[in-house]
């Protein structure tokens, strides 16, 4: 599903968390999975909106900075995200929080960036800890 | 279609579901025939994993993102054997005097209810937790609440066995908490009440039939088989007790075309939350242990309860405001992080209601009141107190802009923290206590059911969750649903012979 918009969603990966520059492909497809599963799980036309408020991210940039979103250097991308966060209509902001809740979601819910933030949330609780775990 | 026959049929076991199945025990004892439906399945011990993402998706509605119908705010309800009560935290309050006055349901008595609750607190072995199993995250609010002058109190908790594996909010993995799939379902099953699992009941016609669907388990998913085969039943009975939570029963009574008041669907609210978060210098236990045990209450004087929370990296990430390296500093210092949750206070109003779509699901229509916005810019400044009073060197706060705010502008928390930062859709706002939709009221006129959970003029068909709630009840709800629900399954009992002949 997310094949066709990939490079548009890893550019909105760094930007959202710089940390997954550093991630390799078998990462990045977990995360990709992640979010498509999450997707897939919506309504229809909830998925078209969310490829078409990808595809607007990309070429919106050239209105302002000459350049599509994954040309920009991270400093222009991030500030073109501040201003999708920021805008003043409300259904520009949902999909910018829509976009970032999903890559958050794919980030973060790997047990690898649990435990490089140090996220060490066991079920036998006291008992781990105290054993060190 | 597969027909079946019960006494009795209640839709959901959660705090009210669970509550009615196991008043109805007498029932069963004496033949009658009894029956829950849950929609939501019923889950191993050993599946209860903790692991973030799984478990929202195996609980939760929507894995957890069911968004109100502007997508500003998440509201988050579970299903499975328990319903909601297999994802809280075991807070265990008893309803204000103040509120149920307010509430004026003719009928209806404060001390009547703090009866009923105090039976509950006993048979879920509500107790508070001793200070040696406390973990840091909870004392530093304590500490830090006392010195910015807050009267802080602890959480009664309902737990038995707790092994402080902090991950409530994902089901207990050490199944230590007393929500009703551990304490009134099994007593209910014990006695003679039967429970289906994975029914969802689609509509109730006007002859007390009700259409069920009965869902296969999916490939590879977690939750044991339904107790029926898979496929659609009609199920005839005498009595409907509706249970599904204030996201369940409205939508299902919506879809059922019954003669219901106008009211139905109608006085929709909840306590709209936002977490904050703050840093110290050195690590502090805060993923370990149970996760909320102190509470700051400022709803009647200001609008907001504080809350101790600790929740898992994704919903941490997402609560936190804004993107990038400021956002990654923060999530990159999770073990010397402490969180408070703020939840606000907003009372019921028209036009916040619950609606179905056109595959009867539910759609909620909300708009952020006046005073609810109040409520979390106050809560935002009072937390970045506690925080920084507890010795915090820096706080994420969703209502300033920029939201990090350095110790050394602790003084300034009144101007840094404010309403015109507030933008719905950028801050990360959600709500677990949901409330109304069938409010309890003197009549068809102004309300869904009288103070007993009876629909006006269906006798046979009662309602026993937050749904019943007239207006916010400016606490943790379960042990209110839980008051409520006795009730209905009083009347239940006592109009029986009345409703069945």
């Amino acid at each position: 599903m997310l094949a066709s918009v990939r490079s548009i969603v890893r550019a909105i990966g760094i930007t959202v968390v710089p940390e997954a520059t550093r991630l390799d492909d078998a990462e990045w497809s977990a995360i990709e999975e992640t979010v498509a599963a999450a997707l897939a799980s919506r309504p229809a036309a909830l998925q078209r909106q969310f490829l078409l408020f990808l595809r607007l991210v990309e070429w919106l940039p050239a209105l302002r900075y000459g350049r599509r979103f994954t040309r920009l250097d991270p400093p222009r991308r991030a500030q073109f995200l501040t201003g999708l966060q920021d805008a003043p209509l409300l259904l520009v902001r949902r999909g910018m929080w829509g976009l970032r809740t999903l890559f958050l979601m794919g980030y973060y819910g790997r047990p690898a960036a649990a435990r490089e933030i140090g996220y060490r949330a066991d079920p036998r609780g006291w008992d781990a800890r105290r054993a060190g775990a | 279609m597969t027909s079946r026959s019960y006494d009795v049929v209640i839709v959901g076991s959660g705090a009210g579901g669970g509550t009615v199945a196991q008043g109805l025990v007498p029932l069963a004892q004496a033949g009658r025939r009894v029956l829950v439906l849950e929609q939501g399945p019923r889950f191993a011990d050993d599946e209860f994993t903790g692991r973030e993402l799984e478990m929202a998706g195996a609980l939760y509605h929507d894995g957890g993102g069911f968004l109100s119908a502007d997508g500003t705010m998440t509201l988050a309800f579970a299903h499975g054997y328990g319903g909601s009560t297999i994802v809280y935290t075991g807070t265990s309050l008893t309803a204000p005097e103040r509120v149920i006055a307010r509430w004026a349901v003719p009928g209806l008595d404060h001390a009547d209810l703090l009866r009923r609750s105090q039976r509950y607190l006993g048979e879920n072995n509500v107790h508070r937790l001793p200070a040696e199993e406390l973990n840091d995250n909870n004392r530093l609010f304590e500490t830090g609440a006392r010195a910015a002058g807050y009267a802080v109190e602890q959480f009664p908790v309902n737990v038995r066995g707790c092994r402080g594996s902090s991950l409530c909010n994902l089901g207990c993995p050490n199944q230590a908490k007393m929500g009703t799939n551990r304490a009134q379902l099994p007593t209910a099953e014990r006695g003679g009440v039967e429970v289906v699992t994975r029914a969802e009941v689609v509509r109730i016609a006007a002859d007390r039939t009700l259409t069920v669907r009965v869902r296969e388990r999916p490939a590879g998913a977690k939750g044991l088989p339904s107790e029926w085969q898979p496929g659609d039943y009609q199920v005839e009975t005498k009595i409907v007790v509706c249970a599904g939570g204030a996201l369940g029963t409205p939508p299902l009574l919506l879809r059922s075309a019954l003669p219901i008041a106008r009211a139905l669907g109608q006085g929709f609210t909840c306590h709209p939350a936002l977490i904050l978060v703050g840093e110290h210098a050195t690590p502090i236990t805060n993923d370990v242990g149970h996760p909320k045990s102190f509470f700051v209450d400022r709803a009647a004087e200001e609008g907001f309860v504080l809350e101790t929370c600790m929740y898992f990296p994704f919903t941490t990430a997402k609560a936190l405001t804004g993107f990038g390296a400021g956002h990654s500093a923060i999530m990159g210092a999770f073990p010397r992080l402490q969180q408070i949750l703020v939840l606000s206070v907003d009372h019921a109003r028209d036009g916040n209601r619950i609606e179905i779509d056109r595959a009867g699901q539910p759609v909620v229509q909300y708009r952020y009141s006046a005073e609810a916005v109040a409520g979390l810019v106050r809560g935002n400044r009072a937390a970045a107190r506690i925080f920084f009073g507890a010795g915090a060197v820096r706080v994420h706060a969703p209502f300033a802009d920029p939201p990090l705010i350095d110790a050394r502008d602790a003084g300034r928390l009144d101007a840094l923290i404010d309403e015109r930062h507030w933008k719905p859709g950028k801050q990360a706002i959600s709500s677990a206590h949901l409330m109304g939709g069938c409010r309890m009221g003197a009549s068809a006129a102004d309300s869904v059911t009288d103070a007993w959970g009876r629909v006006h003029g269906i006798p046979w068909l009662f309602v026993a969750d937050a749904s019943l709630f007239p207006d916010a009840l400016e606490i943790n709800p379960y042990v209110t649903i839980m008051a409520l629900a006795d009730r209905v399954a009083e009347g239940v009992r006592r109009d029986f012979a009345g409703l069945v002949d």
